[in-house]
């Protein structure tokens, strides 16, 4: 069929065109040497042998290990647990907000508490205080049930840590899917007879069960790919991530850890695969309505009684835990002494160069998050806006970042960039340096931005834009001058997620940082692992007071200077 | 006002996409070929799908033809981008910039082409004046009603003075009395502008009301290109005249000929028809009367019975049987007229410069 000059005119316009092409140019080799390359050295690693062959051998070594086959049934055991559980949480908590009519006040303050939490806080506070709480000294199991020999360490302690860190990720997916089911099919359903349990089966359930699945998996793969909560909290229970960490930190074995990296890496990939391109596009299928008006809420207490008591004891907990790390920085010996101090907080400073680790931690952290916000956005603006044949390869790729372990990243990095890229001492400058760190920052949040940027920006109308390339601004103009200030809400809010996930980041850090270096995350995790919970409480502490303020200034300058809000409501 | 009236020339253009459901490929616009004369008002009309809109977009350069060539004036432009070409364009969601104000709206463009600020603010002033916007230049564009922001729309183009104004279907989100004056107004700035415009729509009094010329659009290929008038009165196919007003088909034979003049003859009766020169006889031939060009009467040349009479006010509306074809009947002014029942028995009458052959 004819002779199609229509894509070569699209390629001359775009050409023609100096500042995008540079900008796709420098996009696609970011993501090709910072996301693909690294996975590419882990792959060739692992099965290239010493005389220059392909050989499965490694491959064949760490799978004749059995403390790795153990590892992977592990993994896999805590992954389904976590993934259920929180895929329940989450649902139970979306359900009681979307649709029980809450009476007090106190409990949509729970909800929002509970909702921003996990993004605040480091991903190991529960953790911490978890021991705190329930271990050998934990003030629930030693003083209250007085059990003295209780042990946290293992597959429940991690699989409980995870499900109250990775739930609310769950609620607020589904708080989103549930809002946008049309009110009057339920309404349908139960003016034909059916009772409250049966609408929600035969309607409600079937209509979320993609997002459900969706939600499962997005779970599974983040606690696979949790690295922090089974060092701490493990024990001897290892997973796939701890377990590649020791083999390239205890056992200096690369070889190996890159093939356990892949095999991990192929386990994460393939949840994501599945997630994105089959249970994405069926929730999108079923769930295409908007609600056409509000809900009629359930007031029949039969129901709101036992949701919002188990919702509230759920949040209360999950809030217990949280005030526990502060707490724990202020007692002089947890579990013994309860007398309140300040060591803890003056020996970070005096003793453990807390400040330099604040400052590097900070600074890294504010140097990537500009970078993330604006790259995300850049992105985001080319996947949605513009069509050019690299689109769909710069879209997958920075997603592809969300299915990759930090472990697995971490070991890339290593492998790829120790002597450069390819060995040939290209870039090996940055090995070591302030840059790879900020890099992995960068690579780590990118996915998280990238979204909620596509997501900002399906909802401004394509012809905005066409309408200002038809007044004759070019590509970059219009970008700088209307698509920015129209997402300059979601800008600002990529800035501080990207800012709070690099600060409190610790799974790939960890493998990269040099001693020239302290990281915040690094130093809880080594006084937490020493069983030096004060100093870790302290510093997790200051960490979150730093995240928690800067989530504030975020939501205070939204207020004041955003109007996205406004914009919306034109139409 | 414009710099310089310029015409559109459209040479065998195509457009091909792939359908999202089979991953078919298919025309959008086949082989269109059209000549747009500089200052003149040209409609594109058509139902949903036929192409017009991505005809627009192929001229306006957001879509690039996989077939032909398009011309602004006598400069091939399919590969210059939208910036670069010397068209504006009016949206059907008006697309006005939400954090700017009307002001800012209307100047972006000539910013854009770095004028200095008091060329800009005597265009801008003169510009809003024109569509009646005068003193309103603080406004934010959500504080405006739909057809003020369709007047800004309008402005932000031709502040530009573009060669060539595109409109996409700019009435449509407006309510219909506002789309009527709204079109009176658009008719009168593009006159007074004396700019060349292209305008998508799919509502025939609006295209009636505007055009110079109306270029019908059925499935990517131009069915007709012809004023107003010669498109209702001399449709070339059943579609442009199905599409365009009300209209009965009577399927017949032409039985007699003589020079222009002939005899077609539809279920059994002869009607006297014209414009048959070109035909054979003994052909077969398709009539389009319209409603409002047939009377009922008592005498006359088809014969019919009444299956529907209904009171309108303005007419009288008639469904008649011709045999076994549904003739429809709007007959004017009936307050004085004879008005036949259901059941009745009557003829469809007309001249023979009323009916058309197809």
């Amino acid at each position: 069929m004819a002779s199609r000059q229509g894509a070569s005119l699209d390629r001359k316009k775009l050409m023609a065109d100096p500042i995008m092409v540079t900008t796709i140019v420098v996009l696609i080799t970011f993501l090709t040497l910072f996301i693909l390359y690294p996975l590419a050295v882990l792959l060739v690693d692992s099965v290239y042998s010493k005389d220059g062959g392909i050989t499965l051998s490694i491959f064949q070594r760490i799978f004749g290990m059995s403390s790795f086959r153990t590892a992977i049934t592990n993994t896999l055991k805590v992954g389904f647990t976590v993934g259920i559980f929180s895929t329940l949480i989450g649902l139970l908590f979306a359900y009681v907000e979307v649709y029980v009519k809450v009476r007090t006040k106190f409990m949509g303050g729970l909800f929002q508490v509970v909702s921003m939490l996990p993004v605040v806080s480091p991903p190991f506070v529960l953790s911490l205080s978890m021991i705190m709480l329930f271990g050998k000294a934990g003030i629930i199991t030693r003083y209250i049930l007085h059990i003295y020999d209780n042990s946290v360490y293992g597959f429940w302690g991690i699989a409980i840590v995870q499900t109250l860190t990775f739930f609310p990720v769950c609620y607020m997916m589904l708080k989103g899917l549930l809002k946008n089911i049309d009110p009057s099919l339920e309404e349908a359903a139960r003016d034909m007879g059916a009772s409250r349990f049966k609408v929600f089966a035969s309607v409600t359930l079937p209509l979320i069960l993609p997002g459900l699945g969706n939600a499962f998996l997005v779970t599974f793969i983040e606690s696979i790919a949790d690295f922090a909560n089974p060092m701490i909290i493990g024990g001897s229970y290892d997973t796939l991530a701890t377990t590649i960490y020791l083999q390239i930190t205890g056992a200096y074995d690369k070889e190996g850890a890159a093939a356990m990296a892949v095999v991990l890496l192929t386990i994460t990939l393939a949840m994501y695969l599945v997630q994105k391109y089959v249970l994405e596009k069926k929730t999108a299928a079923t769930l295409t309505g908007k609600a056409s008006r509000a809900r009629m809420l359930i007031e029949d207490r039969s129901v709101t009684t036992p949701l919002t008591v188990a919702c509230s004891a759920i949040a209360l907990f999950v809030i217990i835990m949280y005030i526990c790390v502060p707490f724990g920085a202020l007692f002089n010996t947890w579990g013994y002494d309860f007398t309140l101090t300040t060591k803890w907080f003056v020996r970070v400073f005096q003793k453990y160069k807390g400040f330099k680790a604040f400052k590097d931690s900070f600074l890294l952290s504010l140097a990537a998050a500009p970078i993330t916000a604006l790259l995300s956005m850049i992105i985001s603006y080319l996947v949605v806006k513009r069509k050019f044949r690299a689109r769909g390869f710069i879209e997958f790729v920075s997603m592809l970042a969300m299915a990759v372990p930090g472990t697995v990243l971490g070991i890339g990095y290593i492998r790829g960039f120790v002597n450069g890229v390819f060995g040939t001492g290209f870039l090996q400058g940055i090995y070591g340096s302030a840059a790879i760190l900020i890099i992995v920052f960068v690579v780590r949040s990118l996915p998280t931005g990238t979204r909620s940027g596509i997501s900002a920006l399906r909802q401004i109308d394509k012809s905005i834009e066409e309408s200002a390339y038809d007044m004759g601004a070019d590509s970059f103009t219009v970008f700088m001058t209307v698509t920015l200030p129209l997402i300059k809400d979601s800008f600002l809010s990529g800035l501080v997620t990207a800012f709070v996930r690099s600060i409190t980041a610790i799974s790939a850090i960890i493998l990269l940082v040099t001693p020239q270096f302290l990281l915040i995350t690094v130093q809880i995790n080594e006084f937490a692992e020493k069983g030096s919970y004060g100093i870790a409480c302290a510093f997790a502490t200051i960490l979150i007071a730093i995240t928690y303020g800067s989530v504030l200034l975020m939501n205070l300058v939204t207020k004041y200077f955003g109007t996205s809000r406004k914009y919306k409501e034109v139409d | 006002m414009a710099k310089q009236k310029k015409g559109v020339r459209l040479e065998h253009i195509s457009k091909i996409y792939q359908d999202p459901k089979t991953g078919k490929d298919f025309y959008a616009v086949k082989d269109t070929s059209l000549e747009i004369a500089p200052g003149s008002f040209v409609t594109l009309l058509g139902p949903s799908g036929c192409g017009k809109t991505t005809t627009l977009r192929m001229i306006a350069g957001f879509e690039s033809p996989d077939e032909g060539e398009i011309y602004l004036g006598d400069e091939p432009i399919n590969a210059l981008t939208p910036n670069k070409r010397d068209t504006a364009m009016v949206f059907q969601s008006y697309a006005l910039l939400p954090h700017y104000n009307i002001y800012d709206n209307v100047a972006y463009g000539l910013k854009l082409r770095k004028l200095d600020k008091t060329t800009i603010r005597e265009k801008v002033t003169k510009i809003l004046k024109l569509v009646g916007l005068e003193g309103m230049e603080a406004r934010m564009t959500n504080q405006l009603s739909g057809g003020q922001q369709q007047r800004v729309a309008l402005a932000r183009a031709l502040v530009l003075e573009p060669g060539v104004l595109l409109f996409d279907e700019p009435l449509s989100n407006l309510d219909a009395k506002l789309r009527v004056s709204m079109r009176t107004e658009i008719r009168r700035i593009q006159q007074e502008a004396g700019i060349t415009a292209i305008y998508v729509t799919h509502d025939q009094s609006e295209a009636m009301a505007l055009s110079d010329q109306i270029i019908i659009m059925e499935k990517g290929v131009v069915a007709q290109i012809g004023t107003p008038q010669e498109i209702y009165y001399h449709p070339a196919s059943e579609f442009v005249a199905d599409f365009i007003g009300e209209a009965n088909f009577l399927r017949g034979k032409l039985t007699a000929k003589d020079g222009d003049n002939g005899t077609v003859t539809v279920e059994g009766t002869p009607v006297p028809v014209t414009g048959v020169a070109e035909r054979q006889e003994g052909q077969d031939c398709t009539l389009v009367l319209r409603p409002e060009s047939a009377v009922l009467a008592d005498k006359g040349v088809l014969p019919c019975r009444v299956v529907l009479s209904c009171f309108m006010g303005a007419y009288q509306n008639y469904h008649v049987m011709v045999g076994d074809t549904l003739v429809k009947i709007t007959d004017f002014n009936p307050k004085n007229k004879k008005i036949y029942q259901v059941g009745d028995a009557a003829y469809v009458d007309f001249d023979r410069e009323n009916v058309h052959v197809l």
